[in-house]
């Protein structure tokens, strides 16, 4: 065995990480659920995508393959993209009703 | 079993409840910051220190600040909190929770493949190996990164700007 392998990748299961990711995701989903404030439901996006960031890194990191974690990277970079665009629409959204209530667009279903 | 992943992984998953029950916005805030160091915490101990860094500077740093910004400027509290009825709430937490023991079954007895001891480089998440695979294999997606970040911002600022005739708020 080679002396280099972390110590996390010799002493913890793969599954271990996916069932972490999991609750992380089902937490995110949760939220997304269960608030009105579109801000809290824009960081409980967030929180799914970092589940999903964690597992991608820990396969890349227990398969060393760097093309997961080039990856992960670009998720990131996309990630900031979508905030600065989405937290802009949410400013648009305050300014037009004077809240961030979901409840208030539901005329966008018509 | 390394008692620093689940010190990480209880700390993470603490907040993370933080951050969907915090009644404050800001403490919701300030929850998912704590996440995000927590998750840092797991890329170090993953041997991924790019990555470490670059979720630190990028999601703790900009992202949160970010929205922190956003919910000052908007002057969001307690009192300007939506709430839904209890009965949806509940419907939506047991729609998460049959979400996440139905994944669990599900994975529980997966075959994962065993690490590849002979084979295996430690060095990948470093700097060095990172940016080598960055800039030969994904050069164009890279290069993509940047025209999307811009097209980000020249669309957030026009997303932004105060059109002629609209009030102050």
């Amino acid at each position: 065995m080679d002396q280099n392998i972390p110590q996390v990748i010799q002493t913890v299961p793969l599954q271990y990480y996916v069932f972490f990711a999991t609750a992380l995701f089902a937490i995110g989903v949760i939220g997304v659920l269960t608030r009105r404030n579109a801000i809290i439901i824009f960081m409980c996006i967030e929180l799914m995508l970092n589940a999903v960031n964690v597992l991608l890194t820990a396969f890349a990191a227990y398969r060393s393959d760097a093309n997961g974690q080039v990856f992960v990277f670009f998720i990131m970079a996309v990630a900031a993209a979508e905030v600065a665009v989405g937290l802009a629409i949410i400013v648009m959204i305050y300014r037009n009703l004077q809240n961030t209530d979901v409840n208030l667009l539901n005329r966008l279903k018509f | 079993m390394s008692p620093l992943f689940l010190f990480l992984s209880f700390v993470a998953l603490l907040s993370a409840l933080g951050v969907v029950f915090a009644k404050n916005p800001i403490h919701s805030v300030l929850f998912l910051i704590l996440t995000f160091f927590s998750l840092s915490g797991h890329y170090l101990l993953l041997n991924a220190q790019f990555l470490a860094a670059v979720n630190i500077i990028v999601y703790a740093g900009a992202i949160m600040v970010l929205f922190l910004f956003v919910i000052m400027f908007l002057n969001l509290n307690v009192d300007t909190e939506p709430h839904k009825p209890a009965l949806a709430k509940i419907a939506a937490a047991i729609a998460g929770g049959s979400l996440f023991v139905i994944m669990i079954v599900a994975l529980r007895d997966i075959q994962l493949p065993a690490v590849n001891g002979t084979a295996f480089d430690s060095q990948i998440g470093m700097v060095d190996k990172l940016g080598m695979v960055l800039f030969t294999t994904y050069k164009l997606p890279f290069e993509l990164a940047s025209i999307l970040l811009l097209v980000a911002m020249v669309g957030a600022v026009m997303l932004g700007k105060r059109e002629t005739g609209e009030r102050h708020f």
